[in-house]
């Protein structure tokens, strides 16, 4: 979807305001960091990986913008979670204004050994999307391909900023779920991945960009064409 | 001259940044629901989080860098495979099961960045930091890299020196391989490692001269 996410190139976003490294808490409160704990659980629960995004996709765009990072994830868990039905509205709604009239009301208590060991344990061998796919690779290294000129109004990777434009296969990657087809859940029908490289003056005109300046992408097969 | 007072328009759907008591509120609902539903419990959450507050950071990137510093075949190894190779030293996990490590050469310099969200290897870089995340990073980086480098982040490159953006738009999870200072023969590894910093992996910064303070 040519959403707000989609942000390569956009002007007037202001400066980069860097802090200094080590400065930065990992998380700043009790809330980033049962939201980013909760993000194995609700994939669990029955929300896939591309799902999770276009569901922070499809955010307003000024709350997007501005907003706290994990209130992106937040979103994306309750919007998906209330569509599947696997949470209640309605009850969130009310929890929600219980824990605001009562911050410092207890959690539900519940114990469960095994399910934290396992948790921890796919935090630490992770999940891969890599996926077979019959065939080979369509392009080759060093071949010239163009990205399409491709709209579609769910979720793609497909940046808005490279549609149209010639580029180079760099490497050719194995075959990954397609997040196209895996967001709607027609499929994760796993396609080749391509890293394709850029010149900085096709991509953004040649009085507009500086020389010397490379851009990489990757890009899932049905993406390209032949150049 | 007629005047008109009807009110006023209509506000733009979406909303200003939420009070912060309100989003602690709709998380603790969230994961109330959660754990009666049986998929967390406060005592996951709180490993979970640990894991990655004393755990998992840039200091692992760190130690790879070095090894790769000291042994040539790991380095061809790492750059062939990152995360075969990072495996080999007990590295791994969520958001880095494809990772692709990219070197820093005399005249190229590689940075990262993710114009779609925010893609970042965490079981070597650890969880990215806001300003990797927040827009202004996300948008400029592919558009005028040279001039955010050095404006932003003080790394003043040669104009010689190609800037290669690796926006990490699918699910190879990208980090930089930095230059070994000069300087640093004879050091050990554990000696590297505490020169690597997470902004030289990222591509925003070096790393450090032996014997710099900080």
């Amino acid at each position: 979807m040519n959403g707000v996410h989609d942000l390569g190139g956009t002007e007037g976003l202001g400066r980069v305001a860097p802090t200094k490294e080590g400065e930065e808490p990992v998380f700043y409160s009790d809330w980033e960091r049962a939201v980013f704990a909760m993000l194995v659980p609700s994939l669990l629960a029955g929300i896939n990986l591309d799902e999770f995004r276009h569901g922070i996709e499809r955010m307003h765009p000024a709350e997007y913008l501005s907003s706290r990072y994990y209130e992106h994830w937040l979103y994306t868990m309750e919007k998906n979670l209330i569509e599947k039905g696997v949470i209640d509205a309605k009850e969130l709604e009310e929890r929600t204004r219980y824990y605001l009239e009562n911050p410092g009301a207890p959690l539900p208590a519940r114990q469960d050994a095994e399910q934290t060991r396992s948790l921890l344990e796919i935090m630490r061998a992770g999940v891969s999307t890599r996926m077979p796919k019959q065939g080979d690779p369509q392009f080759k290294p060093g071949q010239p391909v163009r990205v399409k000129n491709y709209h579609p109004s769910g979720h793609t990777r497909l940046a808005r900023y490279l549609r149209g434009k010639l580029g180079i296969v760099d490497r050719v990657y194995d075959s990954f779920v397609f997040p196209d087809t895996n967001s709607k859940l027609e499929g994760e029908n796993p396609q080749h991945v391509y890293s394709v490289r850029f010149d900085a003056q096709e991509v953004w005109g040649p009085e507009t960009s500086e020389p010397a300046e490379m851009i990489y992408f990757d890009f899932w097969e049905p993406y390209l064409e032949a150049a | 001259m007629t005047t008109t007072e009807q009110g006023s328009p209509p506000p733009v759907p979406g909303t200003l940044p939420a009070p912060p008591e309100e989003i602690a509120a709709r998380v603790k609902a969230l994961e109330a629901i959660f754990i009666e539903k049986g998929f967390v419990t406060e005592e996951a959450v709180d490993k979970i989080a640990e894991m990655y507050e004393k755990e998992v950071g840039p200091h692992r990137g760190a130690k790879v860098v070095a090894k790769a510093w000291t042994d040539p075949v790991f380095r061809e190894r790492l750059l062939e495979d990152a995360s075969a190779a990072c495996r080999e030293l007990g590295i791994g996990g969520v958001q880095g099961e494809d990772m692709v490590v990219v070197e820093n050469t005399e005249g190229v310099h590689n940075v990262i960045v993710c114009t779609l969200c925010s893609c970042y290897p965490w079981p070597t870089l650890g969880l990215p930091p806001n300003w990797y995340k927040y827009p202004a990073y996300r948008s400029r980086m592919v558009k005028e890299p040279r001039v955010v480098l050095q404006d932003e982040f003080g790394l003043d490159l040669p104009d010689s020196t190609e800037i290669k953006v690796w926006d990490t738009s699918a699910e190879l999870r990208y980090w930089v391989l930095p230059e070994r200072p000069a300087g640093t023969e004879g050091m050990s590894e554990e000696e590297l490692a505490s020169l690597v910093t997470r902004d030289s992996m990222i591509g925003v910064g070096l790393p450090k001269q032996p014997g710099s303070a900080s």
